[in-house]
């Protein structure tokens, strides 16, 4: 009976995303908010059933009681965030508050399949940070001092990378965590946002030949503390985070070309300076001679994939711990091979439709500070679910990051998480700005008629 | 940006519309190899994924599948069972080869990591594309799905004949459909008999065991010189070079050549008298051929085999060694006159002879081999069919082809392998003996061969380890193979 009910939940839980991801696309078929409500509430009931059938399934397979107390904290606490959000922000953008939700839960799912205790772990820091989360949007309304703090934002940061460098505990190769009084740290997931913050307020001030050459040498020694310490990931998406902001800031196709030719050049160094860069190297390009020797983990990736094929093997009629860091540097790989790749691809679909709308926030907002923000941090969010599916899927070098909201790791879903609520905020300042302009905007466009 | 300033107007707008043009610009970006990064993800499920997921190194879920399905049956294209799955009142399950030791190297056997098509379709025997309502029912019932079926390619008949014709003898017989790259039969010996495979285990992997050879397929791991056969080759080289004036060819052989001190003797050292180009390959001169062979442009011989597939990887499914050859103007005398008549250092398998041939028979395309014709379900819906594919074309003219196949017809007509003639079915072929080893007179007998000449419907590729001359031992062992096919056997 169980192999049954796991054969058609796979299929229905396929089905349900897809319905749901197709919809986040088609919602902007209808032109106003008011008409896009139904839309919204029926994505809400497809992610509460997504979730309600994957718990039933896993109940059925594990006859864990515990699940059902899963169950219920984390519908309590999507109910109650949930609301909270609405009463307090009725502006902001429910599409982005979905997607937020939906990405939340099938982490929350995953992870229960792979050791239900990190699941609660995650949970419990999920729940306490979207309530602080709540706090942000007031702030970035309220706060206008933030675009003045350019320095702090560059000492707490280039301070917060050089303290992992030199404290951190290595894992994999890099420095990236440390640990006090048993609580891991990875600050740098924090220092994305800070280094952002940093970037839009410099340019915001200014654009002269000058500001750059000061932003630039600034925003490489951010990134050489991060390849000193090995986080080639990071450093991977300081870089392309900081071109983008500065093109977007100074409009300049020859920085932006300038900045790429000189990448590459880095790039090249790296590969002959550091011999875990040729690892990397030589297991993507090779993965399955080097497991003759060793069990290379993007071996076990394309494995799990490979099998699982578009539709999945169903939750637990997989391996998914074989794969090495499956919770969070290859979660990715482990809903490929249980839930099928069609349900990654439908990820994949979701996290593209969250960076559209991050970017059209950016290009909706007025204020120079905030559209760099609103941008940096699109950026920060696609570029990290970039590396992290296609390096686990062969498509590029491996690098060894997380996919923001599903994977495993408290300070990334923290930052995540805010991330998220910075947006927001961008989104419901717009709103309101939209709606003082609009009688003007109208008288506007009159004007332009009659012309 | 805009060099215009008489409009200040326009200026002014495009400024507004340009405001936001890098965001829009860097969105489409991300976009863009987003697209091509899901692009990529349907590629590899569609393209590679059964691929990898039948990796030897990915047992662990290979062994989860089997543990819902029993594995399918491996049958012939006339729908004999090659292997099965027998599961008994307590639900053991055995795996029977009612043919024994006949397929034991191509079907290969399932257990210790598996071989032969058993390995390479692993993953597709542990599939079940079962009606989805008997799925159903036996989801409920807790009983295992029933795999899919492999319907082969091979022939029971050429087969067996193939595998009584080869004897005691060790060797190998390949046999091929040279315009589609079916594989009709491939026997290899000595064999095994996989029905007993776990308890002779432990004797294939003692060293005795591996000595013995036994659990290799010489018809595609077995490495050998090509011998005579090779002149196949070398007369093609010498083709695409003289054009107009291979007919003109003339040489005197008095049974050996002498360049440099280094002598080359004709097999028997008998002195052949005067021969053109047909003749030199339907009596297989040495002599003639180390003459030929020292007029060839070195570079372009030398792309001519790797066109061939020398020194390359060949696109079949099992496990097979790369043949090699190599030509080039640093070569000694001796090096290169080995060379041109298939000894020195040049080594192919039976499989590539085979290959190399069907190119021939079919105006120069060669077809890659292969075993499956479809794989179905338990109650025989086709899931996936397997079609032709080409390994490598264009690799020489019609006229070529034409040209080859006479002289190829006359080594069976006056040459080298008279006792093939027939009324009933024509044949083009060539014989070979390869020395092996440091002792002189020790060789391999080779013979390839395609037939009806005219219409080629069937290659045989023959070695017999030791066999001395391939006229001896080869021709009579692809006569039998030929007869099977033409004839039928009762």
């Amino acid at each position: 009976m169980t192999a049954i009910i796991t054969v058609i939940a796979r299929y229905l839980m396929i089905v349900l995303i897809a319905v749901y991801t197709l919809q986040s696309f088609t919602v902007f078929r209808k032109k106003t908010e008011a008409e896009r409500q139904p839309v919204y509430k029926s994505q809400l009931v497809e992610m509460l059933l997504l979730h309600f059938i994957a718990y039933v399934v896993m109940y059925l397979h594990t006859h864990d009681l515990l699940l059902i107390f899963y169950y219920i904290a984390q519908i309590t606490y999507l109910t109650a965030t949930m609301i909270a959000f609405r009463m307090i922000y009725p502006k902001l953008s429910r599409l982005l508050m979905n997607h937020m939700y939906m990405l939340l839960l099938i982490g929350f799912i995953v992870l229960t399949r792979l050791d239900a205790e990190k699941s609660m772990k995650q949970f419990s820091i999920a729940a306490l940070a979207t309530f602080l989360s709540l706090l942000v949007p007031v702030i970035i309304r309220k706060a206008r001092f933030l675009r003045n703090w350019t320095w702090v934002y560059c000492i707490l940061g280039a301070g917060l990378l050089v303290a992992v460098a030199v404290l951190g505990s290595e894992t994999f190769g890099s420095k990236i965590n440390f640990t006090i009084g048993g609580v891991t740290f990875s600050p740098n997931e924090f220092v994305k946002i800070i280094f952002v913050f940093f970037v839009a307020a410099i340019y915001s001030k200014a654009t002269t030949f000058k500001t750059v050459v000061l932003a630039t040498v600034l925003a490489a020694a951010h990134i050489l503390i991060l390849v000193v310490s090995r986080d080639l990931g990071s450093a991977l998406i300081y870089f392309v985070v900081y071109m983008s902001m500065m093109f977007i800031a100074t409009k300049r196709f020859a920085y932006l070309f300038g900045g790429l030719l000189s990448f590459s050049g880095a790039a090249c160094a790296a590969y002959f300076l550091f011999s875990h860069v040729r690892v990397r190297v030589l297991t993507w390009t090779t993965p399955f001679e080097i497991i003759k020797n060793d069990t290379s983990q993007l071996a076990q990736s394309l494995f799990a994939i490979g099998t699982g094929g578009f539709f999945g093997s169903g939750l637990y009629e997989g391996i998914p711990n074989t794969i090495p860091v499956a919770a969070a540097d290859f979660i990715f790989s482990v809903i490929c091979e249980e839930l099928g790749t069609l349900f990654g691809i439908c990820i994949i679909l979701i996290c593209l439709g969250c960076f559209v709308m991050f970017a059209k926030t950016a290009l909706q907002t007025e204020d120079l500070f905030y559209k760099l923000v609103g941008f940096g941090l699109a950026v920060v969010f696609i570029f990290q679910v970039f590396l992290t599916i296609g390096g686990g899927t062969k498509f590029i070098p491996l690098t060894g990051v997380t996919l923001p909201l599903v994977s495993y790791g408290g300070t990334s879903l923290i930052s995540s998480l805010i991330l998220f609520a910075i947006m927001q905020g961008l989104y419901i300042l717009n709103q309101d700005e939209g709606e003082s302009n609009e009688n003007v905007q109208k008288q506007i466009e009159r004007s332009e008629k009659r012309a | 940006m805009s060099k215009s300033k008489s409009n200040g107007q326009k200026k002014e707008h495009k400024k507004q519309t340009g405001k936001n043009r890098e965001i829009v610009v860097l969105t489409c970006f991300f976009v863009g190899i987003f697209l091509f990064l899901i692009g990529y993800l349907i590629y590899f499920q569609v393209v590679r994924g059964e691929e990898i997921a039948n990796s030897p190194y990915n047992r662990k879920r290979q062994n989860l599948l089997a543990e819902k399905v029993v594995r399918g049956e491996i049958v012939s294209a006339n729908g004999e069972v090659l292997a099965r799955t027998i599961v008994d009142e307590d639900g053991n399950e055995t795996r029977e080869y009612p043919y024994g030791r006949m397929f034991s190297h191509v079907v290969g056997y399932s257990l210790n990591g598996g071989s032969g098509l058993e390995a390479a379709y692993n993953i597709r025997l542990l599939r079940s594309h079962s009606f989805f309502l008997e799925r159903i029912k036996n989801s409920l019932t807790d009983t295992k799905n029933i795999g899919d079926r492999l319907v082969t390619t091979l022939d029971t008949g050429l087969q067996t004949a193939a595998y009584d014709a080869l004897g005691d003898n060790e060797g190998a017989i390949v046999v091929m459909r040279p315009k589609t790259g079916e594989v009709l039969a491939m026997v290899s010996k000595p064999d095994f008999n996989p029905n007993n495979i776990e308890e002779m285990w432990d004797y294939f992997t003692s060293e005795e065991g591996e000595n013995d050879s036994s659990l290799v397929n010489r018809a595609t791991q077995g490495l050998y010189p090509p011998g005579s056969t090779f002149k196949i080759l070398t007369t093609l080289g010498y083709l695409k070079q003289n054009e107009d004036q291979y007919e003109n060819y003339e040489y005197v052989c008095d049974g050996h050549i002498e360049v440099d001190g280094e002598v080359i003797n004709c097999y028997h050292n008998t002195a052949h008298g005067t021969l053109n180009l047909r003749r030199s390959f339907a009596l297989s001169c040495n002599s003639s051929f180390v003459h030929i062979g020292l007029s060839l442009n070195r570079k372009q011989m030398n792309s001519l085999c790797n066109s061939f597939l020398f020194n390359r990887s060949l696109p079949i499914v099992l496990p097979y060694s790369q043949s090699t050859f190599e030509m080039d103007q640093n070569m000694t005398h001796e090096k290169l006159m080995q060379t041109v008549i298939g000894q020195g250092d040049t080594l192919v398998t039976p499989l590539h002879m085979a290959m190399i041939v069907s190119a021939i028979a079919n105006d120069g395309t060669m077809m890659a081999p292969y075993f499956i014709d479809h794989i179905e379900n338990d109650s025989g819906d086709v899931v996936k069919t397997y079609k032709p594919s080409v390994a490598a074309s264009n690799l020489l003219t019609e006229r070529e082809a034409q040209i080859l196949t006479d002289f190829m017809q006359d080594v069976i007509e006056e040459g080298t392998a008279t006792s093939l003639k027939n009324d009933d079915y024509s044949v083009a072929g060539k014989t070979g003996s390869a020395e092996y080893g440091e002792e002189k007179g020790n060789s391999h007998s080779w013979f390839v061969c395609f037939a009806p000449a005219s219409d080629p419907e069937i290659v045989v590729s023959v070695i017999i380890e030791g066999g001395g001359s391939g006229s001896d031992y080869g021709v009579p062992i692809a006569r039998k193979v030929l007869n099977e096919y033409f004839y039928g056997t009762d």
